[in-house]
């Protein structure tokens, strides 16, 4: 009895399994599809990649989107580590528990009411003080920083609050001043926490398409916002292969990502 | 001439030669002197967290090259008391001197005192090496020397050849030595050992006890230990503090403390004991005798106590100092009978549990020094009980 | 020594100085306050009260305005002019009462919430087994089965809707199957329907049901399992009496974490979901950036926050709280 529950068990599982991952196949082999029409097979082909690097709205939205990924994460990792430790180690303090509400609250929050509200504010301020003038990068990079430090302060205090103190104290004891406990003890042992945060970030900022949508102005369209207008369109095969090269590149950040934690296990 | 009566000066060069030289200069006695200077004193030490009194008004000494225990239950305070060497926790009033140092206000950082972590605390970003060079690099010393040392700390703790590795690639035991190299590379004037052998298996922690004592004679460094468990504090102690929520309520020799514990809960908490409860009727200068409502015989002891005629004590008696006979034994005191209830054969001894008429249960160890002793006696059987003038102690309170 | 005293003299000068800065910070009260701590709290803090709390005043402000062909397209509540001396006030709960009149809003309300519902017992539905074999499974197993769950979710959102767009459409791979099995004659429109959006929803948000689902999983002690059988529990009892009880805050968890992104979800409708499919989400992004409505696209998030999200996290803390203690 318990081999046939286990047999319904993974065959449940291998159905599962094959719906997370059959729509990515498919979309990798059409992308070497020669036929414009994305259904009808042409045979195999790399025309749409191509075509891929030659559409300049793609790779100039691509661009942007990096650079507004890269600074973006970089900036949520420092906020977001600086309120995991007001939020685990700084004690009591006025504002506390709404500051612990407001580091949560962008993890629920649907998308178009932060980027409507962003967008308001941006806005506001405009009128009132003449920033941001206009909305472009900026408004962007500041809207992405900050529902990402949400999601790294959330991370980097979870590390802190699994972390033995008694590590601190045996530093302190060897004579450590506090002063430089923290690039001694503190920052290595949650490096794991804060480039953990920093990909997350990197990877959401890169991903997001309603809240860019809000923020960003007239000519200054994300690669989401593009890959968005053309597929409202239908299907077309230069986002196949988009698609395809971008699975690829996560795929393998992925696997070096764990090979390495595999090699370094973290103690338990 | 002991060391006590050095000058300082005197006494300085002297450790500095037994430091050189540990195996010639075993530990003194220093307690034993009441002119010796104390290199760790408590002055009426009282430490409260809110309304909570973790330590209540302790006044301790602690002389060089001890190594002491303290030993007591969970809540007991002995993790406060530790912890307020190391500088973690500050007294809530009176003093602590270190070698004649008030240690009020000074930092962990600056004190001479080195800690081993109960959990070892060994940082699992570094390496073996690394984590025992961790407390050299803030001394500001030359790379050289920080090997050097680093080397011979792992060669006394037999790990030299794991120094690369990382605290996860070591098993508990040899984390436990890291642990304890780290924090004896700095030379601490103290070393503070919280629990150092809790998360040791029994085999091991028998083993590394008596490594543990050889470290501590060859180093000549003073320890304290902080202990829940009584044959560790036994076998590595020169003294025992044992402690009760926030006092200290006796300190002396293993020895002193197992065969004349001072309370009723001493007696209990080292080792087991047989209580019997009575009233004195004789007391003597040096001898008293207890009548017990438990047995007819009444007790008679060959060491005088200070205390009221017919007030109500307490006779402590351990179990493996009580024979038994099936024939009435001689004496007229000391004895008493009951019937077995209970026999655990325990393959060096067998533990019998003794019914009394009176319906008080005694506790009795025999040692199977012969291979058939198990056989000697069996349930239910009838059995005499006695022991000796000098083998039971009179507990006031 | 007269020359050394004249070359320490600056340094000496300095000294004074800092002593003189340290009096006067004691004197008003600062000279106690450590900058670093200062620092570390005040930064995120002020980020976020600019960036994410003052935006709900003002789009709580911009919904009682009205509707302007103006840049911004809005009114402003405030009149004043300061040499006449008046203030005027005005405030327009014309969107809100317009809300509660269109039955328009509310049926759109009551079906995202119907739709994130059903689409979050499906996750369950679909991931907890998956859960459930991971947890059980042990060494490289688990790091594999684990990595291809995690491995979707640090792909393209968007391209992963975009995905079942060309499956499901009427000319799609899924169709052509269907047919050449014999089970349908003709394409069946599936693209475009409630259908679709509930497999959007199931397949892009399952990682986030999942991984909840593991870590309480991988906590429960199989011999409670045991257990229960000796004591004379089937499976499936053994199932509701002792894992699910003990999994319930992991089941929460993730319910949350699919639930709440959903409701107010606008990529997966508009992609997958028909002109009919009603979603407040779109609902909000179309009054916006088609309608150029800004007063109501703001009262309608208002009344998205008050009555969906807040309760949502007020929840949340509870559970979270509860966790805690337990």
């Amino acid at each position: 009895m318990k081999k046939q529950g286990s047999w319904v068990l993974w065959g449940s599982a291998t159905l599962g399994f094959l719906f997370l991952y059959l729509p990515i196949i498919s979309l990798v082999i059409y992308s070497f599809n020669e036929s414009k029409l994305v259904t009808v097979w042409g045979g195999w082909s790399l025309k749409w990649y191509g075509e891929l690097f030659r559409n300049e709205q793609i790779l100039n939205a691509a661009a942007l989107s990096f650079k507004v990924a890269f600074i973006s994460a970089t900036l949520a990792v420092v906020l977001g580590t600086m309120a995991g430790f007001a939020l685990q180690r700084m004690g009591k303090f006025k504002g506390k528990l709404i500051f612990s509400g407001w580091i949560s609250a962008p993890l629920v929050m649907p998308e178009v009411i932060t980027g409507l509200s962003l967008l308001l504010l941006f806005v506001a301020l405009e009128s009132l003080f003449g920033w941001p003038a206009g909305r472009g990068t900026l408004t962007i990079i500041i809207a992405h920083t900050t529902f990402c430090m949400a999601y790294v302060a959330v991370i980097v205090q979870s590390r802190l609050a699994g972390f033995d103190e008694t590590l601190e104290e045996a530093a302190m004891d060897l004579g450590a001043k506090p002063s430089s406990l923290f690039f001694l003890v503190t920052l290595p042992l949650i490096m794991p926490a804060i480039l953990a945060g920093w990909l997350l970030s990197f990877t959401m900022s890169l991903d997001d398409l309603v809240i860019a949508s809000f923020v960003s102005g007239p000519g200054n369209s994300t690669l989401p916002m593009v890959i968005f207008s053309k597929v409202r369109l239908g299907v077309t095969p230069e986002v196949n292969a988009l698609a395809t090269l971008m699975i690829l590149i996560v795929a393998v950040g992925v696997l070096v990502a764990m090979f390495q934690m595999r090699k370094r296990p973290q103690p338990e | 001439m002991t060391i006590a009566e050095l000058s300082p000066e005197q006494q300085k060069d002297t450790n500095k030669a037994a430091a050189k030289n540990p195996l010639t200069a075993p530990a003194p006695d220093l307690w034993r002197d009441p002119n010796a200077k104390p290199f760790v004193v408590f002055d009426n030490v009282t430490k409260k967290f809110d309304d909570f009194t973790a330590v209540d008004n302790i006044s301790l000494n602690i002389y060089r090259r001890e190594l002491f225990c303290l030993l007591g239950g969970s809540g007991s305070g002995k993790s406060t008391l530790l912890r307020m060497l190391a500088g973690f926790e500050q007294p809530t009033s009176g003093r602590i001197l270190i070698d004649g140092v008030d240690m009020a206000g000074i930092k962990p950082w600056n004190r001479p005192v080195n800690m081993m972590f109960q959990s070892y605390a060994l940082f699992p970003h570094l390496s073996v090496e690394k984590n025992i060079a961790f407390g050299l690099k803030r001394e500001g010393l030359a790379d050289g020397d920080i090997k050097k040392r680093v080397a011979n700390m792992l060669d006394m703790v037999q790990l030299g050849h794991l120094g690369k590795r990382k605290p996860h690639q070591l098993s508990g035991g040899q984390r436990q030595r890291v642990a304890l190299a780290r924090s004896l590379v700095k030379n601490p004037k103290l070393l503070l050992l919280d629990e150092p052998l809790g998360a040791l298996d029994k085999k091991l922690r028998e083993e590394t006890q008596f490594e543990l004592m050889n470290i501590q004679e060859e180093t000549g460094v003073t320890f304290v230990v902080v202990t829940h468990d009584q044959e560790e504090a036994m076998t590595l102690a020169t003294r025992i503090g044992v402690m009760n929520t926030g006092n200290i309520v006796q300190v002396g020799e293993p020895h002193d403390i197992y065969e004349y514990p001072n309370s009723a809960f001493v007696a209990r908490f080292i080792g087991s004991v047989n209580l019997i409860n009575g009233r004195i009727i004789e007391d003597e200068v040096d001898s008293v005798r207890v009548k017990s409502q438990d047995m007819d015989a009444p007790l008679y002891l060959n060491h005088g106590i200070s205390c009221a005629p017919g007030q109500e004590v307490n006779v402590a008696i351990r179990p493996e100092k009580i024979m038994l006979s099936r024939e009435l034994p001689e004496q007229t005191d000391n004895r008493c009978e009951g019937t077995i209830e209970d026999i655990a054969y325990m393959g060096s001894m067998s533990i019998f549990r003794i019914r009394l008429d009176s319906g008080k249960e005694i506790r009795v160890t025999q040692p199977n020094i012969a291979r058939d002793m198990g056989a000697r006696f069996t349930w239910n059987d009838r059995v005499h009980m006695y022991w000796d003038v000098d083998s039971a102690v009179v507990l006031t309170s | 020594m007269t020359q050394s005293t004249s070359h320490q003299e600056p340094a000496i000068g300095l000294a004074r100085l800092a002593q003189l800065f340290s009096m006067l910070w004691q004197f008003i009260g600062l000279g106690r306050v450590n900058w670093g701590r200062l620092m570390v709290i005040a930064v995120p803090y002020f980020w976020l009260a600019l960036f994410f709390f003052i935006p709900f005043v003002v789009v709580f402000k911009i919904s009682l305005a009205e509707s302007a062909i103006a840049v911004p397209p809005y009114s402003s509540l405030l009149d004043w002019d300061l040499e006449e001396a008046y203030l005027n006030i005005k405030i327009n709960l014309g969107n809100y009462l317009f809300l509660w009149e269109d039955s328009f809003y509310l049926d759109a309300y009551l079906s995202s919430i119907k739709i994130a519902v059903i689409s979050t017992l499906l996750t369950l539905v679909v991931g907890f087994p998956i859960a459930w074999l991971i947890a059980r499974s042990e060494g490289t197993t688990r790091t594999v089965l684990l990595a291809l769950v995690i491995l979707p979710f640090w792909t393209s959102f968007l391209l992963r809707v975009y995905a079942w767009m060309a499956l499901l459409k009427k000319s799609g791979p899924i169709n052509d199957i269907l047919m050449a099995v014999g089970l349908i004659d003709q394409p069946i429109q599936m693209l475009q329907t409630d259908f679709a959006v509930y497999i959007g929803i199931v397949y892009t948000y399952l990682p986030f049901m999942i991984l909840p689902l593991y870590t309480a999983l991988e906590k429960l002690d199989m011999t409670l399992v045991e257990a229960a059988a000796d004591l004379g529990y089937r499976p499936v009892q053994s199932f509701f009496a002792v894992i699910v009880p003990l999994a319930l805050p992991g089941i929460v968890a993730g319910c949350l974490l699919v639930f709440i992104p959903v409701v107010g979800e606008y990529v997966i409708p508009a992609l997958l979901g028909g002109s009919d499919t009603l979603m407040i989400g779109r609902v909000l992004w179309d009054e916006f950036s088609i309608n150029r409505d800004w007063p109501m696209a703001s009262a309608v998030a208002t009344v998205m926050l008050v009555l969906l999200v807040l309760p949502i996290m007020l929840v949340r803390n509870r559970a979270d709280d509860q966790e805690g203690k337990a």
